[in-house]
């Protein structure tokens, strides 16, 4: 389970030098009441793409075993598409180095 | 070569988990990916400890591909069923690997472990204890594989295909988005290699694309299958892939998976490099 730690979505950035990398990351949480979870129970099984600007495939990561999941992208515009069972979600998300995009996304 | 005999449906898998001929393989870029769950009755290769040979730089021995299958429960009539994470890499490159060895019955599931999991079939942490057997590998089949001194031959003359992702063939990155940079130790393309990456080839589920379509790729980035082809990456799993899809899934004669890849090109001494798109 994903405890309550200081970055709001995507894994720890501990490490990171945000002065030279542009990370897209962010969390992948499944809406539900039934599982009692305010915020969501973490989808483990989902598979992010990350799309360029023109809509071309750049590269895929699974989740993690919080649901977690990080780009090193380049700065610049890029589309996220969220694969799950049931489940596609397309979002835009904007790149850039030092500022990471962290994300909370609801399926 | 065709679809009907390289590639299976998650609906053939379901059919034949008891079916005893069949051996379903897992092989992972994340080897923790199986011991979080797999097809119930899979085993796993490690793509590093189990199919690298760790001294030389090469694929292990005969020997010790025999060693490795006898151990796991393979024998040579058994349909062996390869899947696995990322979009199957590692199982075409695993794919790959069991037809230089001549393995008679090699099947991939399209969709992989993606599918399998965005259709949320069943993955257990069971793992299997399967009777030992006594394996018996052919010699290597080198029809398949290329070697540098061949890839540098084939510059302007053959086709030679960089599956990589077009940052990386124009030589902005040495490694896929995702992972750590590393590899050759410059970085760039072989000359006149045209960048076609594999991604191409699938579907968003992670299954191949029709055969129509896959030809209209190559055909359309001006690939001529007519003529003999090289197919290269960064490691040789990415092009395991693409060469899968040329090989066994059009039917293409000649195609070879340089599986020393940019990795080895990348860090040869005095020869040609390009950049650029």
């Amino acid at each position: 389970m994903k405890t309550c730690g200081a970055t709001p979505g995507g894994p720890s950035l501990d490490g990171i030098d945000l002065t030279k990398q542009s990370v897209i990351q962010g969390v992948i949480l499944r809406d539900g009441e039934a599982d009692g979870v305010p915020n969501g129970a973490p989808v483990v099984n989902a598979h992010i793409r990350l799309l360029d600007s023109q809509g071309e495939f750049t590269a895929e990561v699974p989740t993690n075993t919080d649901g977690q999941f990080r780009f090193f992208a380049a700065p610049g515009a890029w589309t996220l598409v969220v694969l799950a069972p049931g489940v596609r979600k397309e979002l835009s998300v904007k790149a850039a180095i030092g500022v990471p995009a962290d994300l909370v996304i609801q399926i | 070569m065709s679809r009907e005999t390289a590639l299976v449906t998650t609906d053939w898998v379901i059919e034949n988990l008891k079916n005893p001929h069949v051996v379903f393989v897992e092989v992972d870029e994340d080897t923790t990916l199986y011991e979080q769950g797999h097809i119930e009755g899979a085993i796993t290769f490690h793509w590093r400890e189990d199919l690298q040979d760790g001294l030389v730089r090469d694929l292990i021995s005969k020997e010790k591909f025999e060693a490795l299958l006898s151990k796991n429960g393979i024998a040579n009539d058994t349909t062996v069923v390869l899947y696995g994470g990322n979009n199957n890499w590692f199982a075409t490159y695993a794919y790959w690997y069991f037809k230089i060895y001549g393995h008679q019955d090699v099947r991939l599931i399209d969709g992989g472990r993606k599918l399998w999991e965005l259709k949320a079939l069943p993955l257990v942490k069971e793992v299997p204890a399967r009777a030992a057997t006594r394996y018996v590998a052919k010699e290597r089949d080198n029809s398949i594989r290329a070697f540098r001194d061949e890839v540098i031959a084939a510059i302007g003359t053959r086709n030679i295909v960089d599956v990589r992702s077009p940052a990386e063939f124009s030589g902005e990155l040495a490694a896929p988005a995702h992972l750590p940079q590393e590899g050759g130790q410059i970085k760039g393309h072989i000359p006149t290699a045209k960048n076609i990456p594999w991604s191409k080839a699938a579907n968003e589920d992670g299954t191949f694309k029709s055969e129509a379509e896959l030809k209209s790729i190559y055909e359309g980035a001006g690939v001529d299958l007519a003529k003999d082809t090289i197919a290269y990456c960064r490691i040789g799993e990415r092009s395991a892939f693409s060469w899968f899809v040329l090989h066994e899934l059009l039917g293409v004669n000649n195609v070879k998976n340089y599986d020393g890849s940019w990795t080895e090109y990348g860090s040869l001494v005095g020869v040609p490099v390009a950049v650029g798109a």
